[in-house]
């Protein structure tokens, strides 16, 4: 069977200015963020994200990447407000696709069935309609008749996701207490990219968790990459929480200066060290 | 005892603080509720909600914050990863009680953005699950600063639905905002066409001091009431159970 190891480099080398990404984890929650990081280090821009929005959408939007942020908020949970997403939103650099959580969640349900749409009871009456004015309605053709918004299915070229365990063939799982909607990102994307904490042998899968634990099958995954502390500095329960102290640091550093230290080495594993260092100085 | 004539220096006879009259006030939200998650945003919310399961509403389900539903002291009783979470919105089984940036006479609540949401002038969180919260579960508000730039005549982004809008755009069906909690009363929607009514004042606020904090005209029905005294067991539980590190002082001051 296929061997779907990658490099993060060679992740991004799949990737084409334009495209539509689907970023998995939830806020601050188990982001891809070395796969966000490795795209920092390419020339890839002009991005349409999707993403229950977290400081993927922050550095993205910091670095200008983004034409087109589709998401329901953006934020760096213990820090409400996600600070570089702010500052894109109040400078215009950035058009916003806003949509309630639910609508979010069904559009991806509607893109991994291959439907055109999904009925929601979200949306009406509220200024979601109105900033979406491409947004349209469909009616019950049972007894009810209810209106219901008909959220369009978020296809996506390519979706980024980070898991805790994976095998070299894209079988991945998770073992804290929320998948979030990683299986949905990836099933609802063309090529679908996992990273994980630990690649280990299909046999170790079943050993680390109960079969549910196993989200993400071959099936919907188009590349794999190990990449020890992927998620940093979001959470990635039960491996790590989140690093609080950097994330404060990142959300109080003026973007070229957090940039020029954390992120111009070249490499993940210099991004990895420059932390380490970092964390050293502030014992 | 009403509120209408005093001058803010009415009795407590319990010696509560105007922090513990918002908790017995967030806590009422959820009686009677029965056996449906009780989903708090901010601290005296969340003290509320665990006050109202250790007293009056003991089948009221509460989460961990992250994906596990888990009882009064943390035992796990149950999984509920955000796509169950909105599962139980659409479902009905919830009691949302959220923030608010700005909230209006019906009850439209803004937690996007101020300013033009084109390009605003204060970026905020987006309306996160505000629009289908307010289609499909019940939906109170908490606000801890009561002023004019919060209790607005007209929100910049509806986020959360009120009634004006629910009607105009026929989603009534599930939508119901049950009450607004301020650190200086309790708001319903039993003014005329569902507008906000003073419900009670908290001990110590005056009808006028209201007034004077909200920017459109509150509909006040005859005399308004105080917030409930809280009884000995619940000021012992709030004191010494729930917040015995007197946390809910620092989000109301009084």
């Amino acid at each position: 069977m296929t061997d779907k190891t990658m490099t993060p480099e060679e992740v991004v080398g799949q990737l084409r200015s334009g495209m539509t990404v689907g970023i998995g984890g939830w806020g601050s929650r188990r982001k891809p963020m070395a796969l966000v990081r490795a795209l920092l280090r390419s020339e890839i821009t002009d991005l349409t994200v999707v993403s229950y929005g977290g400081p993927d959408v922050g550095v993205l939007a910091a670095a200008g990447r983004i034409r087109r942020l589709i998401a329901p908020f953006a934020t760096l949970d213990s820090i409400p407000l996600e600070p570089h997403f702010r500052a894109a939103r109040e400078s215009g650099a950035l058009t916003l696709t806003e949509y309630d959580e639910a609508m979010f969640m069904w559009g991806l349900h509607a893109a991994a069935n291959r439907l055109p749409f999904l009925p929601v009871r979200a949306g009406l009456g509220s200024d979601v309609m109105r900033v979406n004015p491409e947004l349209r309605t469909v009616t019950s053709p049972y007894a009810d008749g209810e209106e219901l918004v008909a959220v369009p299915a978020l296809r996506l070229d390519a979706a980024l996701v980070h898991l805790n365990r994976a095998d070299r063939l894209g079988n991945a799982q998770y073992l804290g207490p929320d998948p979030y909607f990683d299986d949905l990102f990836c099933e609802a994307a063309d090529a679908a990219y996992v990273s994980c904490e630990q690649l280990v042998e299909t046999t170790e899968l079943s050993k680390a968790g109960p079969p549910q634990s196993l989200l993400v099958s071959r099936h919907s995954v188009t590349g794999v990459v190990e990449s020890p502390n992927g998620a940093h500095f979001t959470s990635c329960a039960p491996d790590y929480g989140r690093d609080e102290a950097f994330q404060k640091l990142y959300a109080a550093t003026p973007w070229p200066e957090f940039s020029a230290r954390f992120l111009s080495g070249g490499s993940e594993h210099a991004y990895q060290s420059a932390v380490r260092t970092w964390h050293e100085e502030q014992r | 005892m009403s509120a209408s004539s005093t001058t803010g220096t009415a009795g407590t006879a319990t010696g509560a603080s105007r922090a513990e009259y918002c908790v017995i006030a967030c806590a009422e939200a959820w009686r009677d509720d029965g056996e449906v998650l009780a989903s708090p945003m901010g601290l005296i919310p969340s003290y509320g909600a665990r006050l109202a399961k250790r007293t009056f509403s003991p089948d009221l389900l509460l989460t961990d914050g992250e994906a596990l539903l888990v009882g009064l002291d943390g035992e796990t009783e149950g999984w509920l990863p955000y796509r169950r979470h909105l599962t139980m919105v659409t479902g009905g089984r919830r009691h949302v009680m959220m923030g608010a940036s700005q909230i209006d006479r019906f009850g439209n609540q803004n937690i996007s953005c101020i300013g033009d949401w084109a390009r605003p002038a204060r970026q905020l969180l987006g309306v996160r699950g505000a629009p289908v919260n307010t289609l499909n579960n019940p939906v109170s508000y908490w606000i801890p600063r009561h002023s004019p730039r919060v209790f607005v005549e007209r929100v910049d982004m509806v986020s959360g639905v009120g009634y004006d809008r629910a009607g105009a755009a026929g989603v009534t069906r599930f939508h119901r905002l049950p009450r607004v909690v301020s650190d200086l009363g309790v708001f319903d929607f039993a003014g005329p066409d569902h507008s906000m009514r003073l419900a009670c004042v908290h001990p110590g606020v005056t009808v006028e001091q209201v007034r004077a904090a909200t920017g459109f005209v509150l509909a006040v029905t005859g005399e308004v009431p105080y917030t409930r005294e809280p009884t000995a067991e619940e000021l012992r539980l709030i004191r010494e159970v729930i917040d015995p590190k007197g946390l809910r002082d620092r989000e109301v001051r009084a």
